[in-house]
């Protein structure tokens, strides 16, 4: 019983841990959300539909997961025009953009 | 800020004019402004610092830009999601419109004034339509990539004798249609000029045309006296020894800046100015600004070269001083200062300042900001005066 609820709160703990640490305040959001639709529209397009760099639709990402995708926004990937945003972006917030853009968001 | 576009708009709908009459008056010295968020135009009076017009339904105008008719009546619009729009600008109306692709970067209209030409990214390739009624007249895909693509589009523009010329980002080639028959397009392809060309210019003269490289230092030059004798490689070595920074946003070469015999161009990856002396393309010197520069724009008289710069300095203008080549003031206008447009004979010049909502327009003698107006999310500036300019 006691194995149970220690390994129960252990799994709650490491949840909220987790989410505390990829949690963007509200106001950053809407920063991050800004650069998205105008900084990496620049490129990707302002509906993210694609430019001369490609699509971040939903449909576009599908074969990627959160991590690749947020490596990608830190590092950018060399021999592509895609730059590293490390100064701008932090690690939990290319995660939560990563997120945000395998839901389909249309900034 | 929802609210502050609501006001924006009451406002401008307050001082523009209601779009069932059209004007009685000259359009020399109007042009239009991009409003991307909104996918609107304004019309203005750029003499008077007016709002004429604004005009909405233009689809997503993220990376738009405009050309006009020979009468300056005309302007056509160039949308990211592939649309083409004629606007009226006496009237304040859409004539016509036209989704005619996926994704495209620009357009350019023909000698004559009687083709409208279309850069697309998807499908890649270019699309020439009939001035008057958008007609389709001519569909010229590019080279295949792979099973499912084709080459992007950069660099369009009109060229002496009914020409069109434009490079391929992917495959690094330049293209030169003849429009002369427009049932028979005769193209020309450069095969080789250099790696990841992402945009061209053309001087205003119409003789040299220039692809700006992204995969490698240095630009793609083509005669068109002499277009047989294919692109040379110019200022390769320019970034020789220097590190490259990441670029946040590509430069722009269509507002080529020449003053005298002097060619002022955007260092990518690099906080400079190159200056490279006309006819043997040989570099001058190189000026060092404040960021990555998106458009370096000579002021019509070549005195004066203003920079605006990329993501994170796009808050700043340098002006340079074309005899010194030194830095002479620096603006602080406000995040998203993303293009400037200069009167026809200079005196003034109009910088959109997107994060403000707001066009700026300063004094280009005493460099004074001398008065703003109200804009959605601005962008691109376009006055009618490029009517009458070759590859704008």
């Amino acid at each position: 019983m006691t194995r149970t609820i220690v390994a129960i709160t252990a799994i709650l703990l490491a949840g909220i841990s987790a989410v505390v640490s990829a949690e963007v305040p509200l106001q950053r959001q809407a920063e991050l959300l800004h650069l998205l639709k105008h900084d990496c529209g620049s490129c990707h397009g302002m509906r993210l539909e694609g430019g001369l760099g490609p699509a971040l639709t939903a449909q576009r990402l599908a074969p990627y997961g959160i991590d690749f995708l947020a490596l990608t926004i830190i590092q950018g990937r060399p021999g592509t025009p895609m730059p590293p945003w490390r100064p701008f972006v932090a690690e939990h917030e290319a995660r939560w953009l990563a997120q945000q853009l395998k839901q389909g968001i249309r900034p | 800020m929802r609210l502050m576009r609501y006001l924006l708009s009451a406002l401008l709908l307050y001082s523009g004019q209601a779009s069932a009459e059209c004007l009685t008056r000259g359009t020399g010295d109007m042009g239009i402004v991009i409003e991307r968020a909104d996918g609107s135009v304004q019309v203005v009076d750029r003499r008077a610092h007016k709002s004429l017009f604004r005009i909405e339904g233009l689809g997503d105008l993220s990376h738009a830009s405009a050309v006009y008719s020979p009468d300056e009546r005309y302007a056509y619009i160039f949308g990211r999601d592939g649309g083409l729009t004629r606007l009226d600008i006496l009237c304040g109306t859409i004539t016509h419109r036209v989704v005619q692709g996926g994704n495209s970067i620009g357009g350019a209209i023909s000698q004559d004034g009687n083709l409208i030409a279309v850069s697309n990214y998807e499908p890649g390739g270019v699309k020439i339509f009939s001035a008057s009624d958008l007609s389709l007249v001519a569909d010229i895909p590019t080279t295949a990539v792979n099973s499912e693509k084709r080459a992007k589009t950069v660099g369009l523009v009109d060229a002496p004798d009914q020409r069109f010329v434009f490079s391929l980002y992917d495959t690094g080639e330049t293209w030169i249609v003849d429009m002369t028959d427009p049932a028979n397009p005769a193209i020309q392809k450069h095969k080789e000029i250099g790696q990841l060309p992402y945009d061209g210019l053309i001087t205003r003269d119409g003789r040299y045309y220039i692809a700006g490289l992204f995969g490698q230092d240095g630009l793609a030059l083509l005669d068109l006296w002499y277009p047989e004798k294919g692109t040379r490689l110019i200022l390769k070595d320019y970034g020789k020894g220097e590190q490259k920074l990441p670029v946040y946003k590509m430069p722009h070469l269509e507002g080529w800046a020449m003053a005298g015999n002097r060619a002022f161009l955007p260092g990518v990856g690099h906080h400079q100015v190159l200056v490279v002396e006309r006819g043997e393309w040989n570099p001058v010197t190189k000026i060092p600004v404040y960021g990555q520069p998106v458009f370096v724009m000579a002021r019509p008289d070549g005195r004066q070269i203003w920079v605006n710069f990329a993501f994170p300095d796009n808050d700043t203008i340098q002006v340079i001083d074309t005899e010194s080549l030194q830095v002479i003031k620096t603006l602080k206008p406000g995040k998203g200062a993303l293009h400037m447009e200069f009167a026809p004979r200079g005196e003034e010049v109009w910088i959109s300042i997107r994060d403000k909502n707001e066009l700026q327009v300063y004094d280009t003698r005493s460099l004074e900001l001398i008065h703003t107006l109200p804009a959605a999310n601005p962008s691109g500036i376009f006055f009618t005066s490029r009517a009458h300019t070759t590859g704008l």
